[in-house]
């Protein structure tokens, strides 16, 4: 028996495919994934993330601990709510994991990182806390839900009070905010997502997570679980960690570079002199989007092949409902041109390189 | 694991496939619901050619979901009558029908069938499984 969200006897009520997702009992679809993807894509579905790991930092420092902490810059999050996506590297520029950090005040960062990894991110980020004074919280109180699509937003704020649903409507891309909710409580909801679809990630008490989600339900929401969650994903070409990248990948091979930031020259984030020193002797690969137009399924880890350059290799692969074809992201020798040929079971296909992403909000972007 | 439907009047096989005599003499060959909901989505089939001659045992078709792809195997030896030329277009057939629109092989018989499993049979089998 794995671990189990406030959400498991939810999930299995309602006829939920149960697997294991990193040691977590989880929903992989509740009858068929591309439905689920295609109700997130057109209207608003909802996902169990609850999974996920929310770390409260507290401290008069905690600014400087995460721009030490993390490859992003926090010094761009100024105002209240802002959030930013970026990678926790190592010493040798290796991806420890992918996370968000939202800025509350200056005394009070949160950040939610992956269920996979938390353990070791945890154990981590103390590591690297310690000298700052930092408290670091697990929130594991809260549970968090994912509604996405482009009418998401709209059912969330149906539930919220009255007076506060225009300034939840009101949020910002990658804004979050604190609702303090009748009877006690409050919902941070932010508008972030995973899947290339408008949406709220609502982290809330656990207690309220099984009543909302029936409360969505009943609004048109559909439950989606963690196939469809993929399937989004991907065509948004949004990195998973564990198959994208590791701490044997860096970010700036990994499709990652642009959540790096190395403007500040005072700034000595961790791993900032190993990507320094990757840049300067030469990357030797690149991460690519692919795209298979004949029938056929790209998978993780098959070989890539590329005329006269060492074999690449895909990280992440599926068929995307959206373009009823088989899409892909790769990590691949740098020279490589325009089309590759992928080992899928044994027959050689041609699969072409694209500009990602794929699908973005609910539009196909690649011919 | 959740209850799957397994028909009384069908043959099955432990690799999860079902076989069912037609009036003509022929068999029909599918992948049974228990199958579909392990494979989720079903977006490929291979379905095989008329004429092909098949050992029992033989791979007579793939199907691909967005999960994994899954050979099919016949427990019949014979000659491939046709192959389902619906799922080309509509793998999905197998999702929601998977012993009816979803077949995926009209047999003619070389032989007798062998080893098939009743429907209780196959119930245990998947029971034993877990």
């Amino acid at each position: 028996m794995g671990r189990r969200t406030p959400l498991y006897d939810l999930h299995v009520g309602q006829g939920a495919r149960m697997v294991d997702f990193g040691g977590w009992d989880m929903p992989v679809n509740y009858g068929s994934q591309i439905e689920e993807h295609h109700a997130v894509r057109r209207d608003a579905g909802i996902f169990d993330v609850s999974h996920m790991c929310v770390i409260d930092v507290r401290g008069p420092r905690v600014r400087e601990f995460f721009s030490k902490l993390v490859a992003n810059d926090v010094a761009k999050l100024r105002e209240s709510g802002k959030a930013l996506y970026s990678c926790m590297l190592n010493d040798a520029g290796g991806v420890i994991d992918d996370l968000i950090v939202y800025f509350i005040n200056e005394s009070f960062f949160r950040t939610v990182v992956n269920a996979g990894t938390r353990d070791k991110d945890l154990a981590w980020m103390r590591k690297v806390a310690a000298p700052f004074g930092v408290e670091l919280t697990e929130r594991t109180d809260l549970a968090m839900l994912a509604v996405q699509g482009p009418n998401a937003r709209a059912k969330v704020a149906e539930l919220l009070p009255a007076q506060h649903r225009a300034a939840a409507l009101g949020l910002d891309v990658f804004f979050g905010r604190s609702f303090p909710m009748e009877g006690g409580g409050e919902w941070f909801v932010a508008r972030t997502g995973y899947t290339g679809e408008d949406g709220f990630e609502i982290m809330l008490p656990a207690v309220d997570a099984a009543r909302v989600w029936n409360e969505l339900n009943a609004r048109g929401v559909k439950s989606a679980g963690l196939g469809a969650r993929d399937t989004l994903r991907l065509e948004a070409a949004m990195n998973l960690y564990g198959n994208d990248m590791d701490e044997g990948q860096n970010p700036l091979e990994s499709g990652l570079g642009w959540t790096v930031s190395f403007e500040n020259s005072a700034r000595e984030f961790i791993g900032r002199k190993a990507l320094e020193q990757l840049k300067a002797a030469g990357l030797t690969k690149k991460f690519v989007a692919l795209v298979l137009d004949d029938r056929g399924v790209l998978r993780g880890h098959q070989k890539v092949i590329v005329a006269g350059l060492p074999d690449g290799e895909i990280t992440s692969g599926t068929f995307s409902p959206t373009m009823e074809k088989s899409i892909a992201l790769a990590r691949v020798p740098k020279a490589t041109g325009a089309t590759v040929q992928v080992d899928v079971r044994g027959k050689l296909l041609s699969a072409r390189v694209v500009k990602a992403p794929f699908v973005r909000h609910g539009k196909i972007l690649v011919s | 694991m959740s209850n799957s439907n397994i028909p009384a009047d069908l043959r099955y096989t432990k690799s999860h496939e079902w076989v069912r005599t037609l009036a003509d003499g022929n068999v029909e060959i599918g992948i049974t619901d228990h199958a579909q909901g392990a494979l989720g989505d079903l977006v490929f089939v291979d379905v095989p050619e008329a004429g092909k001659s098949l050992k029992a045992g033989d791979t007579f078709a793939v199907v691909e979901s967005v999960k994994a792809a899954s050979d099919v195997y016949t427990p019949v030896p014979g000659a491939v009558v046709e192959g389902n030329a619906a799922l080309g277009s509509q793998p999905e057939l197998i999702n929601s029908a998977p012993y009816g629109a979803g077949w995926i092989m009209r047999l003619k018989p070389a032989g007798a069938p062998a080893g098939l499993l009743t429907a209780a049979e196959y119930q245990a089998h998947l029971d034993s499984e877990g």
